[in-house]
């Protein structure tokens, strides 16, 4: 099992004609995903590895079902490109684009919530289901992919793209496989947060335990948090929390555009104390993270 | 100078002004220029740029454009 | 990127927000002139783009052009939160009988603006809703379905207030909340919202954030305003340092490498992406070590900008050696990594063997990037090697644990 994509979930690409979308679509297919369809306005007719290019999402929906849409647009596109695929029913958006503005992010939101449709991102590299399909760049190139990424029993959430691989690496080389990793995204408003994940890896009876990667900034970890102690969840947490130099630089936009401290409840320190009165395990480093992972299980006589 | 890789054009490309125009096409960070006589002329301060993708050498009979890694 | 007060006044002045009458300073002279042409009882107030400004004398009162003269120049030549005022703003004063908060900001679990009003204005809008949550009234806005004036009616009538301030106060939350939504903004504040003896409403002071992303969008704007593309309004000026790494990151348009913030240590750090920085720059602390930068490398940079990011660190008194550390990259290419600090050690005329302390970037085209630093005899590891690892390794090559 795994949550949000397997191999049989079918996407389609938005601004599958643009040079970073290229690498990606060649990727994902790579990997073993099903990628039915792109869509850059005016290319009609061209492919891009075997997959065809639409002027319009619709034109494919027509066609066939069509699970989730990868937007990979430049930010002045983005919102029309995340509405088109909303509107057409697709169900599982994944913006890739950085730099959207945020009101126009909170309009693809709260369309979303009118389309019943779930957006990961923006800023993201996207999910990954290792062994079975990745909808977006996360991991890179298939082969660099299977050597970061491997199947198991861990459910991973992070702000951070590039760090996601980072962590499912050190899982894997301690055997801790993965259920399914989601680059949530770096901004300050995203589509799906820690807490609104949860449910599907509780959902989820291969997931054992969670894994995310935190920063200051943003309410999502004590929201998290709150879930937790209000939910009882099955699920251990271990949790990493970079950026601790930052609690001394308030105002300092570091990484990320959501990562900044502006008041207390966006420093590492509160967050850190928020998450461990909620009984999540908070590692000092990544390198921790397999034992504490382990510990946490036996615990719970897993 | 270039540290870590040299580009090699057999004159047969390299004077040919038609070969030099697919050459300078077919580089993604512009190694290749065309001379006032459109014969081929290596940038010399984009070399170290090359990202081995071997489109050049590939767009020729074997052996007339090489890229040299320097550091092997 | 924060607005002056004197700024997001002239923005809430066009949206029609009633202000007191006044104007922006740069001399004494100049608020001495502004002082007499509004006559009667005055404020001054330092120009700086950060809080706590009565508490640190940035905020004084007159009752003459002279006085606000002399009240001038004690402003201007005060620091705050080590901020030089950029100038003083000269307001006439009025008696005020109560005062609100009005606020726009967004909400990120609820993922849309929030309006927030609040009949205990003046004071820290956090401490309120602490103590107070009886004296708030708030409502998420849609991004979808223009704003009507009946909403910031109906919130003001949930705080318990009616009559002609009910009426007076309906266009002023709405204008800041038109505005809000129009200029790309991630904060709108009025506070104090002030009422009058005689019943009429003033902005006293406010706080108005416009996102970085949204500069470009708005560019007329800014430039009639006179805020230019370099001013970064970041919580401090960027050094010249960190100017120069901005001109490093815009050689070309592949990838980001120059991005830096400036620390006062001897360790330089090329180290990326953006998590992988923040974790890197941890773990040399916790270890000891003195970080002489923080920087973000990511989406795979051209050599040149990667050669030059690395000259610009070395050239940074006090550097000793440089960290090259990264996640596990997947877009970024580890041969062009090496290619990039390599060539930059060479061409600032050192020993990339001695001064490269170690170099831990795992991940795509990572054979032919080992292949480069085995054959310069760099120190480097792979991912069987932690971040954690890596940096205790860094600090302990410059000599202290």
């Amino acid at each position: 099992m795994s949550i949000l994509i397997d191999e049989n979930t079918t996407f389609i690409i938005q601004g599958i004609t643009g040079r970073e979308a290229v690498n990606m679509t060649r990727e994902c297919l790579d990997y073993g995903a099903k990628v039915v369809g792109g869509v850059t306005p005016g290319r009609k007719g061209r492919d891009v590895y075997g997959v065809p290019v639409y002027d319009t999402v619709r034109q494919i929906t027509e066609q066939m079902q069509v699970d989730g849409a990868v937007v990979s647009v430049p930010p002045g596109f983005a919102k029309d490109a995340a509405l088109e695929a909303i509107s057409a029913g697709i169900k599982l958006i994944v913006i890739v684009t950085e730099r959207i503005p945020r009101g126009e992010v909170a309009e693809i939101l709260e369309f979303a919530e009118g389309g019943d449709a779930r957006v990961i991102g923006p800023n993201c590299l996207g999910i990954i289901t290792p062994g079975r399909a990745k909808m977006g760049g996360i991991g890179g190139t298939a082969e660099d992919t299977r050597k970061a990424f491997k199947p198991g029993a861990i459910g991973v959430m992070s702000r951070s793209g590039g760090m996601t691989t980072e962590i499912c690496n050190t899982l894997g080389a301690a055997g801790l496989g993965v259920t399914t990793a989601v680059s949530i995204g770096g901004d300050p408003l995203i589509g799906s947060t820690y807490a609104e994940l949860m449910p599907l890896y509780e959902a989820d009876p291969e997931t054992r335990a969670i894994v995310i990667y935190s920063e200051p900034g943003g309410p999502f970890e004590a929201q998290l948090a709150a879930y937790l102690k209000e939910k009882r969840s099955r699920l251990p947490v271990v949790a990493f929390m970079a950026g601790r130099f930052m609690d001394e630089m308030p105002g300092m936009r570091f990484g990320h555009a959501g990562t900044i401290v502006e008041g207390r409840a966006d420093t590492s320190a509160e967050k850190i104390r928020l998450m461990q009165d909620a009984g999540i395990t908070v590692a000092e480093s990544i390198a921790a993270i397999p034992d504490l992972i382990r510990q946490r299980l036996k615990e719970r006589g897993n | 100078m270039a540290m870590f890789v040299r580009v090699e054009v057999a004159p047969s490309v390299a004077s040919q002004p038609e070969l030099a125009r697919k050459l300078v096409e077919v580089c993604p960070v512009d190694i290749f220029a065309q001379n006032p006589d459109r014969t081929v002329r290596i940038v010399e301060e984009n070399l170290d740029e090359c990202v081995l993708c071997d489109l050049c050498s590939q767009a020729f009979p074997p052996g007339t454009v090489r890229v040299i890694k320097l550091y092997e | 990127m924060r607005f002056y007060e004197y700024e997001a006044k002239v923005l809430l002045g066009r949206q029609g927000v009633p202000l007191p009458k006044g104007s922006n300073a740069k001399t004494p002279e100049e608020a001495e002139q502004v002082a007499g042409q509004i006559g009667g009882s005055l404020v001054l107030k330092s120009q700086v783009l950060t809080g706590g400004r009565m508490k640190a004398g940035g905020i004084k009162f007159a009752t003459s052009p002279q006085e606000a003269r002399k009240e001038a120049a004690g402003i201007l030549a005060l620091a705050i939160n080590g901020q030089k005022p950029r100038s003083v703003l000269v307001e006439g004063r009025a008696a005020v009988r109560q005062e609100f908060y009005v606020g726009v900001i967004y909400d990120a679990l609820a993922k849309r603006p929030l309006l927030i009003l609040s009949d205990m204005g003046g004071i820290d809008i956090e401490e309120v809703a602490e103590r107070h949550p009886e004296h708030i009234a708030r409502l998420h806005l849609s991004t979808l379905v223009p704003f009507q004036d009946y909403q910031a009616k109906e919130v003001i009538s949930n705080l318990g207030i009616t009559g002609n301030r009910l009426t007076r106060m309906t266009p002023i939350l709405a204008r800041l909340v038109r505005l809000f939504l129009q200029y790309n903004l991630t904060l709108a504040e009025i506070n104090p919202l002030a009422e009058l003896e005689d019943g009429s409403f003033l902005c006293l002071d406010c706080h108005l954030d416009m996102e970085e992303e949204a500069r470009d969008r708005h560019a007329r704007l800014l430039q009639e305003l006179g805020i230019g593309r370099d001013e970064s309004r970041q919580a401090r000026p960027p050094t010249p340092f960190e100017v120069r790494g901005a001109q490093v990151d815009a050689i070309d348009t592949r990838g980001v490498a120059g991005r830096v913030v400036e620390f006062d240590g001897d360790l330089g750090l090329i180290i990326g992406a953006g998590g992988g920085s923040l974790t890197l720059l941890d773990a040399v602390r916790k270890h000891g070590g003195r970080p002489a930068n923080y920087c973000e490398i990511g989406g795979n940079p051209s050599v040149r900008k990667a050669s030059e990011l690395t000259k610009l660190v070395l050239s940074k008194p006090g550097v000793e050696k440089i960290a090259v550390m990264m996640n596990v990259v997947s877009n970024t290419r580890v041969d062009m990594m090496a290619r990039g600090v390599i060539k930059g050690v060479i061409e600032s005329g050192y020993d990339p063997k001695e001064k490269i302390a170690i170099f831990r970037i795992p991940g795509s085209w990572e054979d032919e990037g080992f292949k480069i630093l085995r054959k310069y005899g760099v120190e480097y590891v792979d991912r069987t090697v932690s971040l954690d690892e890596a940096a205790r390794r860094a600090v302990v090559k410059m000599g202290r644990r």
